[in-house]
Order: structure tokens, then sequence, then C-alpha cells
């Protein structure tokens, strides 16, 4: 350890810390432009010099990269600090005069004016070169460099043209202090309600904000490290070192007694729907869109915007996108209503607009869903009942122009309205996910007509499935609400633990037997059964079913040609018998 | 006390279930010695007046050979099964119908008409045809009635026992008559043979593939077949696996597929349906065209399957109204 | 067969995961089906034993379905192959025996499908109706003169 004295205050730090660090601690602080904590020292800009008084001789020393030694005594605001501070940002003022840090750090300095001349009154770059080192350190691109020297002195990609180098990271102007790099969006754009829900984001983060479990991912198309094999700044600051670059996606076979599947929905693809004109008339969102722009954490921090960064003045909810139509499906979504509903509240809540709500019925099914709905009359949301036929951008009248004209019958009044809103929302329905069938097949799952997964009785059962052991939970089943799913998430996971409880599992009564003494060990069986359950003794000289194997599908009865082999519950005989009973008449 | 009194009777037969008997060999000494045969045939000068003067149940067991489709065939089996104490169905056609049970497919007419007329040695000019009652010079004659089906034995009379096989091996036959004599039976109904399918004796079962499947029918002729290896593991059908054992794999050993003359164990009703259900169940494939195709490659699946059991199957014979 | 008109009788062999189910979807839809099907549960249309179809025909059936889940979605993996393997050299062997194979149906229907057993059912009454009764009789204990 060594023992320094800054400003008059002594203090102990370890071998190797430098003079910034060391009033860091001390809470003193000194001034950077230049300095980046997670970017080596390059003492470029020189306004964190201070007095370093070191045996009897002093010195000017720049802080970020001077390492302490025994018995240093540090002045960081000592006349003579800063006087050459004080000069060293008159120049930087000089040559940067836009600069935002400079002109700040000049006024806390009273300097008001430089006294020399100015080259150009909108530069900005300090030539500190922390975009050039955060490039090579961190990055590990390389795509930018000084070029020239002295007052030619620049920071460009080689020759100054777009270098290959580059994979576009915007890290530079994420260091750049004074703003001197920045990135521009081309296309001038605000508000791309598309793109909200894949939009802009980092290359670590959390997948969505309701993840369970709620942590991180590092996104390798966009994290920096997969493209250069450097960075890993967020390995450097991660205090846990919970992050780790080299662990690959693996396969893992896990044994378990019983599966809950929760394989959830996909949302309707409005763009099925082409009258509706979604993704192609601007302003038309989906539902799941507008959730994620209204989110106080979204892209927008919650404001309700068009794409040309305006409130909306009108909005329109059109129901039932995708669901009770028979072009697309029958069933009912059950979910839409409601949280139609909401956002017309929330509508209400976050702007002046004035809400349509174009609807079928209303399904309010739920507790106190149906009070929401009256609270929702009186906050003055337009209800019309009609399904809508068209969303067009075809004005037919001076007040329609630039808006969104929302063609429907009013069956309440009668008459086919036009209503010119300004954004519309979709309240797409719920469909099931994307590998739906793939995953009944391998499940061995039943699918009803609308698709989703069959549970095994709609009164009686309705959390199992076909397969014993195998529950059903929230979408996957249908279409429900969180509440309705959290109840059933419930019930399959009570089921789950009393199987589990119980440690023992019921078989189906049903299974085949094979009769030894008539059993001639032919094996016909035995290639035939699909779940290995039967076995050839060759001692014996006969067939043996394994029960806890068995099924019961009775495939092996009806092929046995002696008629050894029986099926518990649907014996030959009884079949027989049933045969008869039911032709007796 | 007077030896046992014995009685063989022939009916829809060929005639090989009679050399059954003779090939006891000298074993038919010993039989000939314990009992007293009243009533043989094909070998002994006897006539249906003698039978008929015999008390009811004087004689102890009668074996009746082949199936019924005469009205002669029919009234002697009556005629004996009210003389006797035991009636034993021997040999396949009495205990299932036989080859001779495969004219259930058709009926009297049909099989008139291809015997009398449409065969190529036929010389029928004047288009006779076999008549019940012809008058000729004042004087009637008569034939038995011809049945448009064949029948099994029990269809006609009740069978307390069935000696299988085309024709029942001398083993079992021999068994069967000491058992009689000695009156070691088993329950009545009983056939006399183990109920087991032939794959249980058979040397061959053994080298049946772990899964067995098919992917085309062939017959006999079509291969080379191997003496050892399975016949279904060639494509061969063999009835085998449907088929009661007892037979000491006559066939079998002589490089030939079982064809099913023991008939199937007590615990099937059909013998050809089971064995379709069994066979069936081989073929690999599971696209449907390709089953059919494969499928198709069994000729005459019903003749196949029911070759000796068509009378005794469920269904019994083709639809009447069907043939044409 | 009251004033001439013939109604079938048919026998249904279900599957007891998808065609049973689906029967019972129809008549929990309350959709409406011909009343001449008789429905034996199996537990997979693989246990469908041809002497079932036979006896049934022999018991006085007009027709027989069998029915099972789609290729490819059997509960039991592949139960409706062998039903299938069984059911293309049945119709054969039925036709021998002087019963037309359109009197023996195997139908796929899923647990969903109430609509198309509803269909399937109505169908094949239809079509039984119009080639008539099978009549199939076999007295084994009786004359039968030609």
């Amino acid at each position: 350890m060594i023992t320094v004295t800054i400003d008059g205050k002594k203090i102990q730090v370890e071998e190797g810390t430098t003079i910034l660090k060391a009033s860091e601690k001390l809470d003193i602080k000194i001034p950077t432009l230049c300095y980046h904590p997670l970017i080596e020292p390059y003492a470029a800009c020189r306004v964190c010099l201070v007095e370093v008084n070191l045996k009897g001789k002093t010195e000017l020393m720049t802080s970020c990269n001077t390492k302490v030694q025994e018995g240093m005594e540090i002045q960081t605001a000592s006349p003579r600090a800063l006087q050459s501070r004080r000069l060293n940002v008159e120049m930087l003022l000089a040559r940067a005069p836009a600069a935002e840090p400079v002109q700040r750090l000049a006024r806390d300095l009273g300097i008001e004016k430089p006294r020399f001349p100015i080259k150009d009154p909108t530069e900005k770059c300090i030539l500190c070169g922390l975009c050039v080192r955060a490039c090579e350190q961190v990055v590990g691109a390389c795509a930018i460099s000084f070029i020239d020297r002295g007052i030619e002195r620049k920071v460009m990609p080689p020759f100054g043209e777009p270098s290959e180098a580059c994979i576009g990271c915007t890290a530079c102007a994420h260091f750049c202090p004074t703003g001197a790099i920045s990135y521009e969006d081309k296309y001038g754009r605000k508000v791309i309600h598309e793109e909200l829900y894949l939009g802009p984001s980092t290359a670590i983060r959390v997948p969505i904000r309701q993840a369970v479990p709620m942590v991180p991912f590092i996104d390798e198309k966009a994290c920096i490290h997969f493209k250069t094999g450097n960075c890993q700044l967020c390995a450097k600051v991660c205090e846990r070192q919970a992050i780790n670059h080299e662990m690959e996606d693996e396969i893992v076979e896990i044994e378990v007694g019983s599966i809950i599947m929760a394989t959830g929905f996909k949302p309707f693809d409005a763009r099925r729907i082409p009258a509706y004109g979604y993704g192609r008339l601007p302003n038309v969102i989906t539902a799941l869109e507008f959730e994620h722009l209204v989110n106080a954490s979204g892209p927008t921090g919650g404001k309700i915007l068009m794409t040309n960064g305006q409130e909306p003045k009108s909005v329109g909810i059109v129901h039932c996108v995708g669901s009770r139509d028979e072009h697309y499906n029958e069933y009912c979504s059950r979910i839409c209503c409601m949280y139609s509903l909401k956002f017309a509240h929330l509508i209400k809540e976050k702007t002046e607009a004035d809400i349509y709500d174009f609807y079928i019925d209303m399904r309010c099914f739920g507790k106190g869903y149906e009070e929401f709905y009256h609270r929702l009359l009186e906050e003055g949301t337009k209800f019309i009942r009609g399904r809508v036929a068209e969303i067009t951008d075809l004005a037919l009248t001076k007040e329609e122009e630039g808006k969104l004209i929302i063609r429907v019958e009013d069956t309440l009044l009668g008459v086919v309205r036009r209503v010119p809103v300004d954004m519309v929302i979709l309240a797409t329905g719920i469909e099931p996910s994307v590998d739906h069938n793939q995953i009944a097949k391998i499940f061995n799952i039943s699918c009803s007509q609308d698709m989703f997964f069959l549970e095994r009785h709609p009164k009686l059962a309705p959390v199992s499935s076909f397969s014993d052991g195998i529950f059903l939970a929230g979408c996957c089943q249908g279409p429900k609400d969180i509440p309705d799913t959290v109840a059933q998430a419930g019930a399959a996971a009570a089921e789950a633990l009393a199987l589990a409880d119980k440690g023992v599992f019921a078989l189906e009564p049903v299974t085949a037997e094979i009769n030894e003494e008539l059993c001639s060990g032919c094996q016909i069986c035995v290639g035939l059964c699909p779940f290995n359950a039967i076995t050839y003794d060759r001692e014996k000289d006969i067939s043996i079913v394994n029960d806890a194997l068995c099924k019961g599908c009775g495939t092996c009865v009806a092929a046995c040609p002696s008629g050894a082999a029986q099926q518990r519950h649907f014996r030959d005989k009884q079949i027989m018998a049933e045969i008869e009973g039911i032709l007796l008449l | 006390m007077s030896k046992p009194k014995v009685a063989f009777y022939w009916c829809a037969s060929c005639g090989g279930c009679e050399e059954a008997v003779v090939d006891l060999a000298e074993n038919i000494l010993k039989v000939v010695e314990a009992v007293d045969i009243v009533f043989w045939p094909v070998a002994l000068d006897f006539k249906k007046k003698d039978v008929e003067a015999m008390p009811d149940k004087s004689i102890a067991v009668s074996f009746i050979n082949g199936s019924v489709r005469l009205s002669e065939q029919e009234e002697m089996v009556h005629l004996l099964r009210r003389k006797s104490q035991l009636v034993v169905a021997f040999g396949s056609c009495a205990h299932l119908g036989g080859v001779p049970g495969l004219a259930n497919f058709w009926n009297k007419e049909t099989i008139f008409r291809r015997a009398y007329f449409t065969t190529p040695s036929t010389v029928n000019p004047d288009g006779v045809v076999p008549q019940e009652k012809v008058v000729i010079e004042g004087k009637e004659l008569t034939l038995p009635a011809f049945y448009d089906t064949v029948r099994a034995l029990d269809q006609v009379i009740e069978v307390d026992y069935y000696l299988p096989g085309c024709a029942p091996p001398p083993k079992l036959v021999m068994d069967a008559v000491l058992a009689i004599l000695e009156g070691k039976l088993p329950p009545k109904g009983s056939v006399l043979s183990p109920n087991k399918s032939l794959c249980d004796d058979c040397d061959r079962n053994k080298t049946k593939p772990e899964k067995l499947t098919i992917k085309e029918f062939k017959r006999p002729w079509q291969v080379m077949l191997d003496p050892e290896k399975c016949f279904l593991a060639q494509g061969i059908i063999c009835m085998g696996p449907a088929t009661r054992t007892g037979c000491e794999e006559r066939c079998i050993k002589a490089n030939m597929p079982c064809r099913g003359c023991f008939g199937p164990t007590d615990q099937v009703y059909d013998q050809g349906a089971k064995f379709l259900s069994a066979l069936a169940s081989l073929i690999d494939a599971k696209d449907e065209k390709e089953i059919e195709k494969i499928v198709q490659t069994i000729d005459d699946p019903a003749g196949t399957f029911y070759r000796f059991s068509l009378p005794k199957s469920i269904l019994g014979r083709r639809k009447m109204e069907a043939i044409k | 067969m009251s004033n001439g008109s013939f109604e079938p009788r048919l026998v249904g062999f279900l599957c007891n995961w998808c065609s049973y189910t689906g029967a019972d979807l129809a008549g929990t839809a309350r959709m409406v089906y011909a009343p001449n099907i008789r429905i034996i549960r199996v537990m997979c249309s693989g246990r469908v034993d041809s002497q079932f179809v036979l006896k049934a025909f022999r018991e006085g059936a007009d027709g027989v379905l069998i029915s099972g889940c789609h290729p490819g979605d059997c509960h039991y993996q592949e139960g409706n192959y062998k039903a299938l393997r069984r059911y293309k050299l049945l119709v054969r062997m039925l036709e021998q025996l002087g019963i037309e194979k359109e009197r023996c149906r195997l139908a796929w229907v899923s647990a969903s499908e109430g609509a198309r057993f509803q269909q399937i059912v109505n169908e094949f009454t239809d079509q039984i109706r119009r080639l008539g009764p099978l009549n199939f009789r076999f007295d084994g204990g009786s004359h039968e003169q030609a």
C-alpha cells in the first residue's frame, strides 16, 4: 500500500493506482475530457493536470495516467495547476468551440472567450482519441485513426472513405465526450410503429419486460464480441462476473415424471387481411405494437405517437381482427374485447384523442369486466357496433384528407359510415403457436378443430391431455386471458404435483397379456409393439408383455394368430359379445 | 366282456384319412385286437341296414372323416350319431370342412356347370346332369341330394372329439384311440392335439428376425426355399402361427409352408381372419398405395387363409346371392 | 324395413382417442347423424381384428366402419397403419366372400372432427342404403337345397 496526500488529505491506495483514481476515492473531483474508465488513459487533453510534490520536487502531471508513489503530495487545484489547466482548456475551446463539455469546463475555469483564433466555430472534436482507442481497444475493429499531424490532425477512417472494417457498432460515437461523432438516421424517422416491436435494442438485454427468469441474454447477431472477438465490456463491468461469452447453446436431456405444456400462442398476422392496410398504411398498428408503444419503458417513454411524432387526435380500435371470421379463425380469441377497452382507457388517460371502438359485440365475461365497460362508456369512448370493412387513406372529403378512414356498417344505426381517424389499432386475435403441429406430434397431443391442443375432457379433465402425465396450461389449449391462464396453470401444476407426490402412477388397466400356456412364441407381436413392451423369452419360448411399458392399444392382440394375447377389458370374447349384443335388434 | 365296438365312416373326403388308419401299421393289429370293428365301408362289407339293426348307443365310438355335402352323408352321420356313444370328427374335413369346404365359394349350380359342362375334358353333348330322381323304364332311380353348402361334421351332428389334420398323423390317432380305450378323455368337444400354434414346435421359429416384416409375398415356386429359415421371413405365406400344432411338422420338414390343416387354436374364432390380421400387420409399408401393392401380391387370400376351414369360419361360405 | 324403406344396420369400430372422441364431439355439439350406426369402442383401430368385422356381418350388419386417428396422429404411434394394412387385405377377402368392399369402410376421424364423423356416418349410411341389405345367411345346422 502506498500513502499519498491529496489536497491535504492522506489516503492509502494500492500500488499502481493513478492519481485520478486516488482522488476519486477522496471525492476530489479532477476534470477530465479524454479519460474513460474502460479505456487505457492517454493524457491527450491535459485538463486533468495536478501539481505533484515528491521529495521536494514539484511537477505538473496528468492525473489520469500518473501512478501514485509513496509520499506524493498532490494538489489538484493549486494556482499553478489551475493556470495550466485554464490555458489548456482555452486552447481546446479555440480548437473546438462547439464542444459542450469544453464550453462547460471553460465556464467553470472563468474563460469567456479564447484569446486564440477560432478556425471553425462549429468544430467539436478535441482530438482526444477516445474514439480511436475505443474502436481499437474495445471493439477491436480498428476502423478509425488519427491522420496528419499538427493543426491538420483529425480522426478518420483510412483515406476518408467508409471503412470495410467498420461494423457500425457506433461505439466511437458512444465514447466521444464532445459529441463530435454522431450517427444519424438517414431516413429521418421518428416513430415507425411496425419496428417498435423489433426496434433498435442493445446486444445485451432482457427478452421482454415480463420475462421469467428476468435475466439478460446476449444477442449474438448484435454483439460486438461476436463480430470482432473483442469488446466484452459487459463482462468487465459486471461485478458478479456473471457474463460468459464462451457459453454455447446445449441440448440437455432431463428425465421428468410429468410435463406441462405451456407453449402459448402467436398473434394473428394482421397482414392477412389486406383491407385493413396493416403494413401498408402508416399508423395502422397492431395491439401488441400499441402495447409496446404505450409502455412507460417503451421506445417513446409511454407517449402515444403517430409516425410523424405527434399525438393522434382520434384513434380507432378495431375488434375481432382474425377472430370470429370464417375466412380466418372462427373462434373468439376472448382477450381482445378487454384489452381493447384497456387501450381506450389508456388513450383517454394519456391523450385528448377521440376514441372509436368498432366491435361485433362486447364480450366482457370476467370479474369486473362488465363494470369496466360501463366505465369506458361513461368516459366517452364511442362504441360503434359493426365489423370494419376497410381501412383506407383514400379521402373523399376535405375532412378526410390525411386521415385513415374506417369504413363500417353501423348496425345499430343501420348505415354505412366513414370514420376518419389518425391512428388505428387492430385488436389481433390469438392463433396456435408456429410450431404447434410439431409439438403436438412429439408429445402425441391431439388438436381440436381450431388447432389448439385438445384437453382430455372439456369439463372433467380440462388440464389433462390424452397422454398420461402431460398437462396443458394457457393459450396452447385455447385462447384465454391472464386470470384463466393462471388458474389453468395452477391446476396443471397441481396435477403434476399430485403425480409427483404419490410417487406411483396408476396404469391404464387395459394392457395386453399373453397367456403362457397358449403362446407358441411366434413373435409376430414383438415387432408390432410401438412401445417395445413385448419381449421374446428364448428360454421359455414365449413372448412376454411388460405391463409398465404397455399402453394398451391392443394391436398385438388383434395380430396374435393363436389368440394367446388378450387385452384386458377388450378381450376377443367381450368384443364378440358386444357385436352380438348391438346387432340383436 | 365283449370288446368295444368301433365304426369308421367317410363322407366328402379324399380317402386319405382311411389311409391314415392303415398308416397305423402294426399298431392297427393292437387296435383290432382291442376293439370290434362293426362298420367300415371302405374296408369291410357292411350295409346301412346292418347299422340300423344295431341298438342305439351300442357303438362305443364312431370315427367319421370327410365333410357333409350330400343328403346321404347327412343321413348316415345322423344314424351313426344315434348308434354311437362317442363321435370323433376324424381329419380336417370332418373337423373344419377341409378342402371340400372350398366349394362354399360356389353353389350346386355353378359346381355342376363346371363339372358337367365347362371343364375342357368334359364331353356331354346331351347336357346330362345328375338328377335326384329319374324314372327309367318305369322304375324310379334316386341319387343323394347335392347341397349348395359343404358343412363340417359338427354343423350336422353333435361331435364329441376332433382329430385334426389332413390326414391326422398316426401318433395322434393312436393316442386318441388309446385314450378312448383307457377312458382317459379330455373334456367333451376337445380337439385332440395341443392348443398351441405350430411355431411352438417348429425348428425354424428360432430363425425368425426380431422384427418380422414383409415387403412382398411370394409363392413357394417363385423362390429357392431356404430349408432352415422361417417361411414368413422368406416372404412365403405360412399358416403355422395361426394353426394348431401336433402335426409333427410334416410339411415344414418337406420344405413346404404350413397350409393350416390343423385348424385354429381354441381361442380363435376364425382361422382365416385371424391369420389375415396377423399377416397384414407385418406388411412393411405405411403408404396406402404401397400397402395396396403388397397386398396384391397375395393370390386368392380367402382360398389361402381358408384352405381347410371355410365352412367353420365365421361366415362359412361366400354369400349365395353373389355367386354367378 | 317397414313401409319398404331399408334402414341399414351399421357397426362402427372407433378408436378411443380420435374417432370415438370425434363421435362424442358430434354428440355434445348436437350434430345429428344417421342413427343406423352402432358403435363399439376400442382403444385403437389397431385392435380391430378382421374376425370382428366378419362377426359383425355374420350377425346381421349391412356395413362396418372402422375409424381411427389420421395417419401420423395415432395415440399409439402406429396402430392406425396396422388397421390400414389389415383393411386393405380384408376387403379383398370380403369380396371373395361375396361381400362388396363398399360395405366395409376405413375412415380417419380426429378428435376434433365431429362434423366429419357426422358426414362420414351419413354418407356411409346412404351408400349402404343404396347397396341394399346384405342378408348374409349361413345356417350350418340345416339343409340348404339348391
